[in-house]
């Protein structure tokens, strides 16, 4: 299990290295960062001006390892537009996005657990047809779309919650409806295919034919396995949720880190942009490494040969 | 003397091999429902000059904002109503039908390039190759795929082509995970092993024997990343930074609908609904492709 633990960290960090110096890239990629900061009106003195402020006149390289020292300590330098630390904009504006994001995926879980069980025990039948059938229509529908039609019916025509914003309880409401149907249908699928599989295993024929209640079998005996798959995915819409609610924050006008993302690069304020792909990415990292260690800790098959 | 008999015993196999396929096409009613819908939209797309008469560009500000035809003000000649600029919904609905598509095939192809030939050398060769793509792979994975989708569009210039450039580059993980699994379980199968025996080199290997075998996972990838593409450009686009106006895209005329979202909810209504119906009509024939072909895919 150490050899596992030990084996896996040594690939997240890398693929950390390796996210870090692609975001850091991508400022370089379509060019001259320092023209597009300096922007349409920007002469070439002024290019130049910015491009010895910002350092770009040292070599790539340099550059990168200038940065990705300073993000380790949590200096991320400093936003053009705001003329703030960009720590300190993130900071103020990620604990909205975090919330909604928790929040969305318990409430995707909740519906999609359930669902996912009731829908196997009874393949094909009324149940697993509709739930099938909500699954592939919240696949089809543009999450922010939802979001506005849900605003115009709940919002304009009925009054019942605040068309944007998340002064009050209310306001989350839609916004966590939408994110949760978007993450829902993924996880419904792969706990009713976990629980279809498990269903027909002879150690749950035996559990039924000692005479424990159904629900006593599903809970203890078939859940317990089917739920593997589900760990990793979890992990897998968390992180989507996180990166999702880009476009879900500014439909609703939620001023968090989605937002400030957006807002940042239509105000190419490449600084706040280049941390936020960061840390989203390393989320991600985080939770699949967890998923993996504690799908590993769960089933001794995943941790391979040795022990 | 055996050659004229064992003709027609080989070929008695696979016609009705293909009957037995052609009959589980048509009984799979996913294929039938979302096949059927995709065709109708294409088709529309298509032929969009000759199903309308209306110019999709041309503005008419005299005309603004009238409703489609089961409000009241409605005109006959605007079956759909016009937009905020006075333009034809029903010519935009139809001429946005082709960049959905558009931006759908070209991305799938895009994408379907890179992620088979990397899952193909994963697979086949194993080893550091394996290593190396697979650690690419899980490196996309863990990018936040719209934040830098968007970066890249709007660092790149909002325009249709780098939209299609940047989607293609970003969404051929599936391709590559799906294709390198099945790769693996076909690397030592006798036909592989035979081919290599008898001197083929691995690129032919590789395309000539083991990538025909694929056809049916990959159909069904493609689907899905059709139908994602689409997603991720009605979003972009809704968000300003992916197709520019005025062309007419589903994401757009959303987003442009969204200022007269209290008086004329129709103009969101419509173009999302749409996106509805051809994004199920593409999850559709993905699924019904999936249970056809055998369980390739996850």
């Amino acid at each position: 299990m150490v050899a596992f633990a030990l084996r896996r960290l040594v690939v997240a960090v890398m693929v950390a290295l390796a996210v870090s110096a692609l975001s850091f890239g991508l400022m370089f990629m379509t060019g001259d960062p320092a023209i597009a900061i300096a922007g349409s009106g920007g002469t070439a003195a002024d290019a130049e001006a910015i491009r010895i402020a910002y350092g770009f006149d040292r070599p790539i390289i340099v550059q990168y390892a200038d940065w990705v020292t300073r993000a380790l300590s949590g200096d991320f330098g400093r936003s053009i537009y705001f003329n703030l630390p960009v720590t300190e904009i993130i900071v103020s504006r990620i604990p909205i996005t975090l919330k909604l994001g928790t929040l969305s995926f318990l409430v995707a879980l909740a519906v999609a657990v359930p669902l996912g069980i009731l829908a196997a025990m009874r393949p094909n039948g009324l149940v697993d047809r509709l739930a099938l059938g909500f699954a592939v229509l919240g696949q089809a529908i543009p999450s922010f779309w939802l979001g506005l039609m849900l605003i115009v019916v709940f919002g304009v025509w009925y009054g019942l919650v605040p068309i944007s914003g998340t002064q009050t309880w209310r306001g989350f409401i839609l916004p966590v409806v939408v994110l949760s149907y978007y993450a829902m249908p993924a996880m419904m699928r792969v706990t009713r295919s976990g629980m279809i599989d498990v269903l027909s295993a002879d150690y749950v024929r035996t559990a039924r034919a000692k005479g424990l209640p159904e629900w006593i079998v599903i809970a203890r005996h078939a859940l317990r396995n089917a739920v593997l798959p589900l760990i990793s995915l979890s992990a897998v819409q968390l992180g989507v949720l996180l990166s999702g609610s880009i476009v879900i924050e500014s439909v609703f006008a939620i001023n968090g880190m989605g937002r400030l993302a957006w807002e940042s690069l239509l105000r190419s304020d490449l600084p706040v942009v280049q941390a936020i792909i960061l840390i989203l990415s390393l989320i991600y990292v985080v939770l699949t490494t967890v998923s993996d260690l504690i799908n590993a800790m769960l089933d001794p098959r995943i941790r391979g040969g040795r022990a | 003397m055996s050659a004229t008999e064992e003709s027609p015993m080989e070929e008695a196999p696979t016609r009705s091999r293909r009957a037995r396929v052609i009959r589980r096409i048509l009984r799979n009613s996913g294929i039938i429902v979302g096949g059927g819908l995709l065709l109708v939209i294409v088709l529309a797309a298509i032929f969009a000059p000759l199903i309308t008469s209306a110019d999709p560009y041309a503005q008419d500000l005299s005309a603004r904002l009238l409703p489609p035809f089961w409000m009241d003000r409605s005109v006959p000649e605007h079956l759909l109503g016009t937009d905020h600029l006075g333009r034809d919904y029903f010519a935009r609905l139809l001429y946005g039908a082709r960049v959905s598509l558009g931006v759908g095939l070209g991305v799938v192809v895009a994408a379907g390039a890179i992620g088979i030939t990397l899952g193909l050398f994963a697979g086949y060769f194993g080893g550091w190759v394996d290593m190396v793509i697979s650690f690419i792979i899980t490196t996309r994975l863990s990018l936040p795929i719209v934040l830098v989708a968007l970066a890249a569009v709007a660092l790149g210039g909002a325009s249709l082509q780098t939209l299609v450039l940047v989607l293609g580059l970003l969404l051929w993980d599936r391709f590559a995970v799906v294709t390198r699994a099945a790769t693996q379980s076909l690397a030592n199968r006798e036909f592989v092993v035979g081919a290599r025996a008898v001197g083929r080199s691995s690129i032919g290997v590789l395309f000539g024997e083991i990538l025909p075998n694929l056809r049916g996972a990959v159909i069904v990838v493609a689907t899905l990343e059709v139908a994602n593409a689409i997603l991720l450009e009605a979003a972009l686009s809704f968000l300003g930074l992916g197709v520019r106006p005025p062309m007419p895209s589903w994401g757009l005329m959303i987003a442009e609908g969204r200022e007269n979202i209290l008086f004329d909810p129709w103009l969101i209504a419509l173009p999302g609904s749409l996106l509805c119906v051809l994004v199920l009509a593409v999850n559709l024939l993905g699924d019904g492709l999936r249970d056809i072909t055998g369980p390739v895919t996850r």
